[in-house]
């Protein structure tokens, strides 16, 4: 690695905590009674559910198919049948239901037949996309956006470099950590089939220097495998948000992902080692996306640590194999303390984003009551995108949407760095993602109003021509009444002229 | 004296001119004012206002004969937005047209509905499939929840229904309310 690392502009450096979490290895989760798998799990289009109630359905098989281009679709974790598909409660910051499939399994865990590919490179790059897709695969550091989109770069992009991001830069998260220690061979394997869908050799492994277990087990595991000699490690400083796919661009190749572009435009495709290791997985070993590792922390859990989960186990019950001090229906976060949100009842199933449940942690930005801005502008040093929060803070306080896009608002990765670094306790991310949500809200309202405005002229147009029909109509019945009385009336003066000259006559 | 007059005339000839020429080429359709403050009303078409729909409604604000604060469905938002565009001062929405509500979304109680037609006469966005003597619907996608349709239904099958939030819909909270403790103003 000769090449110098780049930088982001402000940043945070904030204690680990990771330790607790990486004392003990990777545990499996039991299984649970029942399995309740929300449909979307993902960003895009909900999948559609492909089984009845009442169905028998095996471990692995497909229960929910991909609806639309970005989509993918959902499969049973373990053996058992189908009770339920309906609404119900999910993890969500709205705290609101979504359709769901509920499982109830039979503890045999029965697997459907798996399709083992040893030489993946008989594989053309096609193949090896809808096999991803098939298999469920989303971005599993936290965002869920649909693997085999980002492994399909189109013909107007050409892919330079694959980075793999192993950083892991919020507090307290260390389920890519562990993964990274324990089955880096595993993640080897998917970068291998990465390498292939997309035709690149360049490949960069990016894991933050607090890491030092990981490195040395990626390293081992690189060691061995002769595809992958264009594939290096890059260890780089520990700080937040580096994580975060753009900074970290910046980070390992100092260019800049432009504004709402990706990250495709400057050559680059970015995916999780936790996703990388899925990917493996499934063309290798023909598992779909059924489990993932969670990591279950914070100062109220007795037995801290990583746990390889079923998408669908409640989280109260995760959290009472773990030990934890909560209450029943106390909040907690899932993901990681600037980020995550708080959830809040039991009911709640794992889903295929949830990286980490913490419960009891001091939040760092204290839930004091916010003192006014001073504008001392520590919030503008602090963030990553180069944003002035404090301006952005003003305009979302007034709900002036228009000058917060003009302070590319958009560009806010919702890091939190500025709220926590706000002398006033100023919760500001929140200002932001209210004024976010609000103008996406106003532009679909915009469109429905257009909607009504051109249904309503349109209606108006009609109501107007079938008057002027009416008129037209009136006027021409009147006509022709007029005319056939001046017929008659003809008629009848010449009927009567007729007898007046036969009078004569006579 | 002679030059001085003719030099007059002359500028006034082709100043003269020049108007008459943009008044005639450059002439704007429509005044614009009114499509702009159209844009911003949300097309209910419910005359809460006390005119005929948004448009009227908007006609009305552009020849400053009405006030900013008559729209409930737009509410807050459309206040701001109209206060921007006019630069006029935001005021609190007009209690005499009715208060913010959340939106609503009309549904036929099929069951009730006796194939009248009324509601579909009343409906101004043309919102309500159905014949007469046959069973109505509301489209969902299209109806702005004017409340229109409630009035003339002799029957009273029509009920205007709270249109709930999805999880993809559902927008985050404003934290300046939330800061507030009960009984504190802001």
């Amino acid at each position: 690695m000769t090449q110098p690392l780049g930088s982001f502009p402000g940043g945070l450096i904030l204690p680990g905590q990771k330790k607790r979490s990486t004392q003990t290895p990777i545990r499996k989760m039991p299984l649970t009674k029942t399995l309740v798998l929300p449909l979307q799990q993902h960003i895009g289009e909900p999948a559609v559910a492909t089984v009845e109630v009442g169905e028998k359905v095996l471990k692995g098989q497909k229960i929910a198919a991909a609806e639309g281009h970005v989509s993918v679709g959902l499969h049973a974790p373990s053996s058992g049948t189908i009770i339920a598909i309906g609404d119900h409660p999910i993890p969500h910051p709205s705290g609101l239901s979504a359709s769901c499939i509920t499982i109830e399994t039979d503890g045999e865990d029965r697997w459907i037949d798996r399709q083992v590919n040893e030489n993946i490179s008989q594989l053309s790059s096609h193949e090896l996309r809808q096999r991803i897709r098939e298999a469920g695969i989303v971005g599993l550091g936290g965002a869920g956006f649909p693997s085999f989109i980002k492994l399909n770069p189109g013909i107007h992009h050409h892919v330079e470099t694959l980075i793999l991001n192993g950083v892991e830069c919020e507090p307290y998260i260390t389920c890519d950590d562990m993964i990274m220690r324990e089955r880096a061979q595993g993640i080897m394997d998917g970068i291998e089939v990465m390498q292939l869908a997309l035709n690149v050799k360049n490949c960069v492994i990016a894991i933050e220097d607090n890491k030092p277990e990981a490195i040395s087990a990626m390293e081992l595991a690189l060691a061995s495998r002769e595809q992958l000699k264009d594939t290096k490690i890059v260890v780089i400083p520990t700080r937040y948000p580096t994580g975060s796919e753009k900074q970290l661009i910046q980070v390992l190749t100092g260019k800049q992902v432009p504004s709402r572009g990706l990250t495709l435009d400057i050559g680059i495709v970015l995916h999780n080692v936790g996703t990388a290791y899925a990917v493996g997985r499934a063309i290798k070993h023909g598992e779909p996306l059924i489990s993932r590792i969670v990591t279950v922390t914070g100062k109220d859990v007795k037995h801290a640590g990583n746990f390889e989960t079923l998408f669908g186990t409640p989280i109260h019950e995760l959290l009472s194999f773990c030990e934890t001090k909560r209450q029943p229906e106390e909040p907690f976060i899932q993901g990681g303390p600037m980020m995550g949100y708080n959830l809040a009842g039991d009911k709640l199933p794992v889903t295929k984003t949830a990286n980490c449940i913490l419960v009891g942690v001091d939040e760092p930005v204290e839930a004091t009551k916010p003192l006014p801005c001073i504008r001392c502008g520590d919030c503008a040093d602090a963030c990553p995108v180069s944003l002035l929060p404090q301006q952005l803070y003003w305009h979302s306080r007034s709900k002036d949407l228009e000058k917060t896009r003009e302070y590319n608002l958009f560009d806010c990765i919702e890091c939190g760095c500025c709220s926590y670094v706000c002398p006033s306790k100023i919760p500001l991310v929140q200002y932001f993602r209210f004024a976010k949500t609000e103008t996406m809200n106003q532009e679909q309202e915009q469109q429905k109003s257009d909607l009504a405005r051109i249904r309503h002229d349109n209606r108006q147009e009609r109501q107007e021509r079938e008057r002027l029909e009416k008129e037209e109509k009136q006027r021409k019945r009147k006509a022709a009444l007029a005319a056939s009385k001046a017929a008659k009336a003809k008629k009848e003066a010449e009927a009567a002229a007729e007898t007046q000259t036969d009078k004569q006559e006579t | 004296m002679f030059t001085a007059i003719i030099a007059i005339a002359l500028l006034a000839l082709t100043f003269g001119l020049l108007l008459g020429f943009a008044s005639i080429y450059f002439k704007v359709e429509g005044d614009p004012i009114v499509e702009q403050i159209d844009k911003l009303l949300p097309q209910t078409q419910c005359g809460q206002c006390s005119f005929a729909g948004c448009r009227p409604y908007a006609e009305a604000m552009a020849n400053g004969e009405a006030d900013i604060n008559r729209c409930p469905p737009g509410g807050e938002a459309t206040i701001q937005a109209l206060a921007n565009l006019l630069e006029v001062e935001v005021k609190p929405l007009d209690d005499e047209c009715g208060e913010e509500k959340p939106k609503t979304l009309a549904v036929i109680d099929e069951d009730r509905c006796i194939g009248c037609t009324l509601c579909i006469q009343a409906c101004p966005v043309d919102a309500i499939l159905g014949a007469a003597k046959h069973m109505h619907t509301v489209f969902a996608d299209e109806c702005t929840g004017c409340e229109l349709c409630v009035e003339p239904c002799p029957v009273d099958c029509i009920d205007m229904i709270e249109t709930k939030a999805k999880p993809n819909t559902w927008r985050w909270p404003d934290p300046s309310r939330i800061d507030l403790q009960p009984g504190e103003q802001s």
